[in-house]
């Protein structure tokens, strides 16, 4: 992003998104919520899929275990302080050897090994009922003290889910502008150059699962009090696609992608409710159309543009300096 | 005598009942520039693999500086110091010309757990933006790799092989698809990094104008065997090379 424009919209966005809850209805203050929820846990998988290059089908898996952590912990009398680092950390290590089949399989078979990490996930929240609840779940799970102060509140929640999510967005800034964002980068590009070039390409791998997978705990472990009660369906396969969808709707590989495709997922199926029974089909249609018009996602339209610039920028230098070795 | 930097000794790799790399044997000294030709098939590349840790040998031993690199991946070698290109261009198409460089040469300065807390070009800013001019270059290093020119993709892909400082660089066919002058301006720079770094290269190459100006000595590779080693002209004059590959 080198415009000064973008910067602005974000400095927007994110003062609307301070200043307007007080002003929303309580459907409107959940849907919000569930956006942000859905935000920390596509910026991991945008992670894991957009900047490291690694089909990942299991996400909705790692949101689940973060979840049930929570859920299981604030049961037993735990705080919900406890249950979100232990839910990010537990998906982290989960997270190592989800990697480790991406060291020896790559694209579609990558996807169905995740895929079948994601069923096998799903098919102990159904079934150890001792554990989970089964297909009952757990009921009245609740929501955080904080210094004395309850944050029971929807309201209060919400801002809970928000600096969360800022402070998790301004960390993934951090990273992606290291040097482990370059390697990142480089892994998805061309692992073989970037092996030859020293980078390990082993421990990215696994790192890059790591902390997308530790992503989608935290969003869980904030989900299972937004919503106050955790059953399997909301970690399904499905959502490991939808998640996966959002990434692909805003534009894998950009900052701001996840953002935008979690509003796409989100949102537009509640906007397209006018439509009935049909306003799955409808979104699924206008999903299909964009991909076809923007195949790189949303945002890949503006950076469309910059690369059109660059290009007419990159052949007025060539013409500008013809004797210089690689000005042909 | 001075040791040499890169002892090949009996390499052999084969696929199937096909002798890709037939008991080859070569030394590399420091500071040379050492050559391989011969014909399309001869083995060049499946040999250049071998020793980068690519493709492992059915026998035969590597040294680099006395040490047995055999078994090294290409991640161990680089941090030994080798630098490598592609035949084909290898550059990061979604990254500027700059950070090419930089991600080149970021994974030698410090350590996995110091990179993530490092500035993004990991110090290395001044460094890649020399080379750049070096390679005359610099005038793009804000532009994406992905939308130079071939001939400018070219020099960035042979650029980021020496942003790590290597002792030893593999070059494969750096003038493929490039045209005559940068030809001439691949060769300069090569000999000039030679001299100034004091650094080895090994070098595939068919253009035999660009291997005379280059190397120091070649090796002719025919059907995966060495056929011959020497200087430049050394190999022009020799009959067998004359007969195998370069014609009379």
């Amino acid at each position: 992003m080198h415009m000064k424009r973008p910067w602005l919209l974000v400095v927007v966005a994110v003062a609307a998104l301070v200043v307007m809850p007080p002003y929303l209805k309580s459907y409107g203050l959940y849907l919000i919520s569930y956006w942000l929820v859905f935000v920390i846990a596509t910026m991991g998988l945008n992670l894991t899929v957009g900047y490291a290059g690694q089909a990942s089908l299991g996400h909705a898996a790692f949101f689940g275990i973060g979840a049930y952590c929570v859920a299981i912990l604030m049961k037993a009398g735990s705080s919900f302080w406890l249950g979100l680092p232990l839910a990010a950390v537990g998906c982290f290590g989960l997270g190592l050897g989800l990697g480790f089949p991406a060291l020896r399989v790559q694209t579609i078979y990558l996807a169905f090994a995740t895929l079948g990490f994601n069923v096998a996930v799903w098919l102990v929240m159904r079934n150890e009922e001792w554990l989970t609840g089964g297909v009952f779940g757990i009921n009245d799970v609740g929501r955080p003290d904080l210094f004395g102060l309850s944050l029971d509140g929807s309201l209060a929640y919400y801002y809970v889910i928000l600096v969360v999510a800022a402070v998790l967005a301004a960390l993934l800034w951090g990273l992606l502008r290291s040097p482990w964002g370059k390697a990142f980068t480089a892994l998805r590009d061309n692992p073989i150059r970037a092996e030859s070039l020293g980078i390990d390409v082993r421990a990215y791998t696994l790192l890059a699962f790591a902390i997308g997978a530790s992503y989608a705990g935290i969003a869980g472990a904030l989900f299972a009090s937004l919503v106050q009660f955790v059953e399997p369906t909301p970690f399904s396969l499905s959502v490991s696609f939808m998640m996966y969808l959002m990434v692909v709707v805003g534009g894998p590989g950009y900052f701001f992608g996840p953002m935008l495709g979690a509003l796409v997922g989100v949102l537009v199926p509640e906007w397209l409710r006018f439509a009935q029974g049909w306003y799955l089909v409808a979104f699924g249609i206008a999903v299909a159309l964009l991909m076809l018009w923007l195949p790189g996602g949303l945002l890949s339209l503006a950076d469309r543009r910059q690369a059109r610039r660059r290009a007419r920028a990159a052949a007025n230098a060539r013409s500008a300096s013809p004797t210089a070795p690689g000005a042909r | 005598m001075i040791a040499p930097l890169l002892e090949v000794r009996g390499l052999c790799k084969s696929y199937g009942a096909i002798r890709a790399v037939d008991d080859v044997s070569f030394d590399v000294r420091p500071g040379e520039i050492f050559g391989v030709i011969g014909p399309n098939g001869s083995g060049k590349t499946t040999m250049f693999n071998t020793v980068l840790g690519q493709i492992a040998p059915d026998a035969g031993t590597i040294a680099l500086n006395g040490e047995d690199i055999t078994k090294l991946s290409p991640r161990q070698l680089s941090r030994r110091g080798v630098g490598r290109t592609f035949q084909s261009l290898q550059v990061f198409a979604k990254m500027t010309v700059r950070d090419n460089l930089i991600v080149a040469g970021q994974e030698h300065h410090g350590t996995m757990a110091s990179r993530i807390f490092a500035p993004g070009d990991n110090g290395l800013g001044p460094a890649a933006d020399a080379l750049l001019a070096q390679f005359r270059i610099d005038h793009v290093a804000d532009h994406r790799a992905g939308e130079l020119s071939y001939g400018q993709q070219k020099l960035v892909d042979i650029a980021m092989a020496f942003m790590s400082k290597p002792a030893l660089v593999l070059l494969d066919e750096p003038c493929a698809g490039v045209n005559p002058s940068l030809i001439g301006s691949i060769s300069h720079l090569l000999v000039e990094l030679n001299q100034a770094r004091r650094s080895s290269f090994i070098v595939i190459e068919h253009n035999m104008d660009f291997v005379q100006r280059t190397c120091h000595r070649v090796m002719v590779m025919v059907e995966g065997r060495v056929l011959a080693i020497g200087t430049p002209a050394e190999i022009h004059a020799n009959k067998h090379v004359l007969d195998a590959y370069l014609g009379n």
